[in-house]
């Protein structure tokens, strides 16, 4: 333990100008708030673990979902993530032209997972298997569902950022947010990744 | 029985005239409050204030008028809750011999599932809130929080949600559910109109505030520390604090998705909580309490903080084991999340899952008695000077043990089969609430009213009100245990027994002192005002204080410290008195802040107009305030223009002027 | 409302206070029960409270001396502001409560055992065992909006917020609710157990005494929550005979019509009983199938472990024959939904066969008595009674049986 006597001669007050990093938490408070959405994901996880057995003598994963669209969907996302790196590459150099083109193949990406999504839910309600039909199809439409709306958000910040970078440039502040915008993308897809194997794979496979 | 009509139009969903109170009671609420609010209004704008509300306040973004006002929303809800309080206990006294008291069902439920959700989200939170946004910067000589304008977004959030509460009382019902909700009662069947929709939005609205709170606390703490404040030097307030804000990151969003998911059964249709078509409400009843349990620590845990710096200030002593102290936090705060099931042991869900989750509660009492031990010690060969904040103190010492006794016996499950939802449960939490949070609090208010003030607490009434609660509080709860003994359960509302209710009068009576309390405080704040002058706080440091909040000036300039303090063990402000350190006479530096901005109270505005549609199924108004939302939210985005600094000159001017108090301290 | 003013003269009540309590002796259920299962969870409580107070006696008294001793003012008190540790003391600050932990979990450990509600009774009173052919009483409880159905399917008779029973017989009690969560909560007898919709709980207790108890619902269930009480009739059993004889020359039978008019919701509702009880009504209860058409919930389960029934399963969905999670108010469907229910397919033969299938109740082993060792418990796995039955009792069902006739299989049921 240090005692006053040691510290007497020791300077009290930082008198010299020092440098404040710019923004140096946003990204540990980002990635907490990351950690926070992974907890409602898990509440999904734990709700469709409960009763993704419920089908109410109603229709189950085997007679509804079609593997290969959602393979064609989780390819979509992967390659967003791809694309999204690159972006962030292009964009740590400089480049601007070449980062907002990554983004908008980015955007392309998630619009199409989105639509492939869309198109899924809009056929299974119009198989009258929609959320109200089970426990099963409840957790489904649910756990999907957030995910779907994350990406939903993550396009409208895409295309959000990418109005900033067209009028500011790749200043330290969009550089931020951007990275932002990365760590959530990739997040989504380490979420989907989790729903492609419990939804999808274990229930039909 | 409510009488209510959900037949929707499309211009205002199913806010009909059946909306309008019909019941006397809250009829003459609803008037007088309206009455007072406009009063207010008349006041306010009479005087020519709102310009400076808007400037000074609703719009900062510093951490301290942020914590204020947020100090000001707990008081403000605590008068709501109590009068909830009040009404539950004169109804309890007269419902007996065949009367029916003189509150129906409908009304009486509604009030004891306001008094919960009020007193733990909109009293107790704002609380604690208040105090770690408006010390922790301070403590760890930081200038601001790591997110300001998230801070007063927070805030602003956390009283939509209030506002929400309220309006139930005027424009419709609240819920009838008890606080937790639990289905298939709050389910669209069984509760049918808007009473669990206010519940459900109102609780979102705040708790994306809190949640946003409790990472923007949690960073700061993580990241602005002054230099050499290592974790293990910083004031235990820090460090609970820091505990409490991890707890609520990984809590609230629990809650948020559970009353999401509860609100799809409610809206769409979906079958999460009930059985017939293969959902299960138990499963609601384990996730509310998985956030539940961690929010009664999220809740007593800056108190605890509170606690160790008052005792230890106060008995002139460094805080007795710094380390364990930390270590019992920490263990608490991990122990929190696998005691959940302690609270439905009656489920049934067999005896080896009880007994687990029982004897994992009883472990949390170990690191909490060392934490009683601890504050024992400090004070043990002290110098203790009963101010205040050290009185609230030694009272919580006493209280909150028996709370804490009480509160290990229903961990046992036997225990629990026979006391569970009785009046003695009911005594117990209010033990361990009233005794812990709320007895710090207003440790914490005494403690720290001269640090945001610059002038001390009448010492008279403060007194008056310390007696009135302390005794208020073992009259009104210690009926509550012997009635839990005697098989009485909670939330009835009539009793055939006429040997129980020289219970409930003693209970009632109970709650007189505690209201007679509530008005020494009020007075004690009118009077500590008026006479702000003759009890001026000059040194800054008024306690002979230990942590770095009381280095700087009473109240705090802006900017909290024009240079940064630096910490070379703990209790940094005791060893630089100890070194006898000087002012630096250092050039000041312009200091870099960020700007304020109404966008808080705007978004803040606009989520709880959203919310308020879609209670009353007004979906046009919804879904327009909610683009608004989003689209408000990214034109702010656009604002990349967040800072300024305060000039040399300001700086200089602030510094200046505590130099002469400081002189004028001297003399 | 015409009442005595609240709390008539509370001033002189106080004055009475002190025999008050005295007399109130009496009115301790929860300290003084006269059931055994009760007295075993009271012993519990005792116990705990004994030893906590090892601990929280001397803290509070420590707090007042320490906070009187060292008071500013008495500066003959030591005062020494920079000792702030010390190992052994902080040592002994958190041994002895883990000690006392420890001796607490210990008893917590077992006493949850030997109290659990699911455990079969294994002994009458504190030195009457059970006889070993004993069967226990059973009695069927339905939580209804807001009053208790008691059934007795033993005798065939009903009671509606009055139950009647031999006392010195171990008794159980089957729960279920019809609309939302409740408890039953008899607090001479036993603990409390939360009886839900859709799931079946279990309280095993017995009444040593001769005499009226009180009974209440003890988990807030709405507006009629406070009047939803009986009164439990502890009988010899001769007395209990003629309770059922005069039961059964009464009046009313109560069939699955009769059953669903006495779940509207009422208050305050006057004892009642039934002459007679049709058989597997509370298992309807249990299965949420009561209503005509419904599918039961046992049936549901079946074919969802047989992994639901296909794209069929998307049309066996019927208008609500009665909504059932509506009674409490006119529910309006919210963004276009109606809500439905789903048609069965059993015949009520079938369905019969379905609920008998329960696996049968056995007794417990009968107690070691001796003290150390698990005092009583059985070891792990021999125990029949013992074990946890689930969060939901789901009869072990022969899917088989449920099978629809064969010319429907493939339509119902084809991955099966």
């Amino acid at each position: 333990m240090t005692t006053a006597t040691e510290t007497a001669d020791l300077p009290h007050w930082q008198t010299e100008p020092h440098h404040h990093e710019e923004g140096a938490s946003t990204t540990l408070g980002f990635w907490i708030y990351l950690m926070s959405d992974c907890l409602m994901f898990a509440v999904l996880f734990a709700c469709f673990g409960v009763l993704g057995g419920s089908y109410a003598a109603g229709p189950g994963p085997q007679d509804l979902f079609d593997l290969e669209l959602v393979a064609l969907n989780t390819g979509f996302l992967l390659l967003s993530s791809i694309t999204f790196g690159f972006a962030m590459l292009s964009a740590q150099a400089g480049r601007k032209g070449p980062a907002l083109g990554w983004l908008a193949v980015t955007l392309a990406f998630g619009l199409a997972f989105l639509a492939v999504e869309l198109y899924e839910f809009h056929h299974l309600i119009h198989l009258g298997a929609g959320p109200q039909r089970s426990a099963f199809l409840s957790s489904f439409f649910a756990l999907v569902g957030t995910h779907g709306l994350h990406v939903a958000f993550g396009s409208i910040w895409l295309v959000t950022l990418m109005v900033q970078i067209r009028q500011h440039g790749l200043g330290p502040a969009n550089l931020r947010r951007m990275t932002c915008l990365s760590m959530f993308w990739h997040f989504l897809d380490v979420i989907w990744i989790g729903v492609f194997t419990l939804v999808y794979l274990l229930g039909t496979v | 029985m409510a009488e209510f009509d959900n037949s929707t139009t499309l211009l205002l969903g199913r806010l009909n005239l059946s909306a309008v109170p019909k019941e006397p009671i809250v009829l003459v609420t609803a008037v007088v409050v309206a009455i007072g609010g406009l009063g207010l209004l008349a006041l306010l704008t009479r005087r020519r204030l709102w310009g400076y509300l808007w400037s000074e306040w609703f719009t900062s973004v510093d951490h301290k008028k942020i914590g204020i006002m947020y100090m000001i929303l707990g008081f403000v809800m605590l008068l709501r809750g109590f009068a909830d309080a009040l009404m539950m206990r004169l109804q309890q006294v007269w419902a007996f011999g065949g009367s029916e008291g003189y509150l129906n069902a409908h009304h009486y439920d509604q009030i004891f599932t306001a008094h919960g959700v009020i007193m733990i989200f909109f009293v107790a939170m704002p609380f604690i809130t208040g105090l770690m946004n408006y010390v922790v910067p301070l403590q760890i000589g930081a200038r601001d929080v790591s997110f300001p304008f998230l801070n007063n977004f927070s805030f602003w959030m956390t009283t939509g949600g209030a506002v929400l509460i309220m309006a139930s009382l005027f424009v419709g019902e609240f819920a009838q559910t008890g606080w937790l909700a639990f289905p298939p009662l709050s389910g669209a069947g069984f509760s049918p109109w808007v009473g669990v929709d206010y519940y459900i939005w109102g609780l979102q609205i705040a708790g994306v505030g809190t949640t946003l709170s409790g990472i923007n606390l949690l960073v700061t703490i993580v990241k602005m520390r002054a230099p050499g404040m290592t974790l293990m030097r910083m004031p235990i307030f820090t460090w609970t604090s820091l505990c409490a804000n991890i707890l609520i990151v990984a809590s609230f969003p629990i809650l948020t998705m559970t009353l999401i998911l509860l609100t799809l059964d409610r809206y769409v249709g979906t079958n999460f909580f009930t059985s017939e078509l293969g959902g299960n409400a138990m499963l609601y009843v384990n996730l509310i309490w998985i956030w539940g349990h961690p929010e009664v620590y999220i809740l007593i845990l800056p108190l605890f903080g509170v606690f160790s710096e008052v005792t230890a200030t106060f008995s002139g002593k460094r805080l007795f084991g710094y380390s364990s102290m930390v270590y019992a936090t920490v263990c608490i705060t991990i122990l929190s999340y696998i005691v959940w099931l302690h609270h439905f042991f009656t489920m049934g869900s067999g005896a080896s899952v009880n007994a687990f989750f029982g004897i994992t509660t009883m472990i949390i009492s170990v690191p909490t008695g060392a934490k009683i031990f601890n504050w024992l010690f400090t004070i043990y060969q002290g110098r203790v000077r009963y101010e205040l904040p050290m009185m609230w103190t030694v009272a919580f010492m006493i209280t909150f043990t028996v709370g804490g006794m009480t509160g290990v016996l229903l961990a046992v499950p036997p225990a629990d089969f026979v006391l569970h939802n009785s009046l003695f449960l009911v005594a117990h939490f209010h033990n361990v609430i009233i005794g812990g949070v709320v007895f710090g609090t207003f440790a914490g208010i005494a403690y720290w009213w001269p640090k945001a003030f610059g002038f001390t607490l009448d010492v008279f009434w403060g007194k008056v009100s310390f007696w009135c609660w302390l005794a208020g509080y073992w009259l009104a709860f210690t009926p509550l245990y012997v009635l839990g003994l005697m098989g009485v359960t909670r939330r009835t509302r009539v009793f055939d027994d006429p040997d129980l209710r020289i219970w409930f009068v003693l209970a009632a009576l109970g709650a007189v002192l505690v209201a007679l309390g509530i008005a020494a405080m009020i007075v004690q704040f009118a009077v500590s005002i008026r006479n702000r002058h003759r009890n001026r706080d000059l040194t800054g440091d008024p306690w002979d204080g230990r942590t770095l909040e009381w280095a700087t000036s009473s109240p705090p300039a802006p900017y909290n410290f024009a240079f940064t303090p630096l910490v070379h063990g703990l209790d940094a402000w005791s060893s630089m008195k100890l070194a006898d350190q000087q002012r630096p006479d250092a050039p000041f530096l312009p200091i870099h802040m960020p700007r304020p901005t109404g966008s808080g109270v705007i978004l803040s505005a606009l989520a709880t107009l959203c919310g308020f549609a879609m209670v009353w199924w007004i979906w046009w108004l919804a879904a327009l305030s909610f683009a608004a939302l989003v689209g408000y939210a990214i034109r702010h985005t656009f604002d990349y223009d967040r800072d300024h600094h305060i000039p040399v000159e300001e700086v200089a001017r602030c510094e200046a002027a505590r130099d002469r108090q400081l002189a004028l301290a001297e003399a | 409302m015409q009442d005595k003013t609240p709390g008539s003269g509370p001033l002189r009540r106080i004055l009475w206070l002190l025999p008050a309590m005295a007399l109130a002796g009496c009115k301790f259920e929860v300290l003084a029960p006269t059931g055994d299962v009760a007295a075993q969870q009271r012993d519990l409580l005792v116990q705990a409270t004994v030893l906590m107070s090892l601990i929280i006696v001397p803290v509070l008294l420590l707090t007042g001396f320490f906070a009187w001793r060292y008071r500013a003012s008495n500066t003959r008190a030591t005062y020494s502001p920079e000792w702030a540790h010390s190992t052994k003391l902080e040592l002994a600050i958190w041994a002895f409560p883990v000690l006392i932990v420890v001796a607490l979990g210990t008893l917590t450990w077992v006493g949850t055992h030997l109290t659990d509600p699911y455990r079969p009774l294994d002994r009458i009173a504190k030195d009457t065992p059970l006889e070993a052919d004993h069967t226990p009483f059973e009695v069927q409880v339905v939580a209804l909006d807001w009053k208790w159905l008691f059934i007795y399917p033993e005798q065939g008779v009903a009671s509606v917020n009055e139950l009647a029973v031999p006392v010195d017989r171990p008794i159980r009690f089957r729960l279920t609710a019809s609309s939302v969560m409740n408890a039953f909560y008899i607090p001479s007898m036993a603990g409390m157990i939360y009886a839900m919709p859709g799931m079946e709980t279990t309280l095993n207790g017995v009444f040593n005494e001769e005499g009226e108890f009180r009974g209440l619902a003890s988990h807030y269930s709405g507006w009629g929550f406070s009047g939803m009480k009986f009164t439990a009739h502890a009988l010899a059993p001769d007395a209990f005979d003629d309770w059922v004889a005069a039961a059964r020359e009464g009046e009313g039978r109560l069939d699955r019509a009769a059953y669903l008019d006495l779940e509207e919701p009422t208050e305050n509702v006057p004892p009642m009983t039934y002459a007679a009880v049709e058989p597997e009504l509370f298992d309807r209860a249990v299965n949420m199938c009561v209503e005509e058409g419904k599918m039961c919930m046992a049936e549901m389960m079946a074919l969802d472990a047989g992994g639901g029934t296909g794209l069929n399963g998307t049309i066996n969905m019927a208008a609500l024959t009665r909504d059932e999670a509506a009674k409490r108010g006119a529910r309006a469907p919210v963004l276009g939904w109606e809500p439905f229910q789903v048609a069965g397919y059993c015949t009520p033969e079938e369905e019969s066969r379905m609920f008998g299938q329960r696996p049968a109740w056995a007794a417990a082993p009968p107690r070691d008595a001796s003290p150390l060792r698990g005092a009583g418990l059985p070891r792990p796995g021999t125990a029949p009674g013992l074990t946890s039955p689930g969060f939901w009792s789901r009869p072990g069902l022969d899917l088989a049986a449920l099978l629809p006739p064969a010319g429907d299989a493939a339509a119902a049921a084809p991955n099966l």
